[in-house]
């Protein structure tokens, strides 16, 4: 099973994605899927430098209900921020990281982008620290704790 | 007869109003999805720094992309009468690809400030 399926997260993603995308669940859509599932994990590995480990379903569950809601609130805080005419006090805060596994990063990478009003600017070569463009910036380390706490934390319980 | 008649009666304008409810709804969800693309639109045109309006398009990436996809899944999921969840593997992939042009974008910026010595936050190293 460890050969046939190198990347088994990754192929019960693609087929279920593939069962969903097609109009009818039959055989030869489950067929298909299933062959999908097999060969493409195994063709794009040399695409993921290092193995993927995802543990703890729950609280990956548990981040992503929490980045959906603080995202929700983000979008109001920017678009009252856009909207209004006063003066922003944008400037980049950095954070020092505590997380190494890329894929947690890459997470993280998408954590940040899907919450308005944070943006990447830029990581470290040895990924000890990441530079964060804020739009609204009115207390730095409390941004840098929040994230730590409710973003680092369980990427790292998941991930490594 | 006449009670068989007002209970079908009764059950029609109940279908109705569960209907229009449903309709609604939908229409609610899809208009803050509109909305919010909007204004996210408005913030790339009158932000001042390239980085601050950097942040604005994410508004129609998250709540507006998710909004039009959970209407559309929804809507769908009525006319069709099966469930019919496509249209929300649309955020998944939002999310998963939108991260990538941010950064390029955002490193693309900082080396350019740097190079022309304007202000910029120092390389990390």
């Amino acid at each position: 099973v460890r050969r046939l399926l190198p990347a088994p997260v990754l192929s019960v993603a693609l087929f279920a994605v593939w069962l969903s995308l097609s109009p009818t669940v039959d055989a030869a859509a489950v067929l298909l899927g299933a062959l999908v599932a097999v060969v493409a994990p195994a063709l794009t590995a040399p695409l993921r430098p290092t193995p993927v480990h995802v543990r703890r379903p729950l609280v990956a569950a548990r981040l992503l209900g929490r980045v959906i809601l603080d995202s929700l609130r983000s979008n109001v805080a920017v678009s009252t921020a856009v909207s209004s005419r006063r003066a922003l006090r944008s400037g980049f805060v950095r954070v020092p990281l505590d997380v190494r596994d890329p894929n947690a990063l890459a997470v993280l990478a998408m954590i940040v982008t899907a919450t308005p009003g944070t943006a990447w600017a830029e990581l470290a070569h040895d990924r000890s620290a990441l530079l964060l463009h804020v739009l609204s910036l009115e207390d730095g380390p409390g941004l840098v704790a929040t994230i730590k706490q409710r973003y680092e934390r369980p990427l790292m319980e998941i991930f490594e | 007869m006449s009670d068989v008649a007002s209970a079908v009666l009764r059950l029609a304008l109940g279908c109705l109003v569960l209907a229009m409810g449903f309709a609604l709804l939908i229409a609610v969800v899809a208009l803050a999805g509109a909305v919010a693309a909007l204004v996210g639109s408005f913030g790339l045109l009158s932000l001042r720094s390239f980085f601050q309006r950097v942040h604005a398009p994410t508004l129609a990436s998250t709540v507006g992309t998710w909004s039009i996809a959970l209407a559309t899944a929804l809507q769908q999921s009525l006319v069709r009468d099966q469930v019919f969840v496509h249209a929300l593997l649309v955020p998944a992939f939002v999310a998963v690809t939108a991260p990538i042009t941010t950064i390029f974008l955002m490193r693309a910026a900082t080396f350019r400030r740097r190079v022309a010595g304007e202000d910029a936050p120092p390389p990390l190293g």
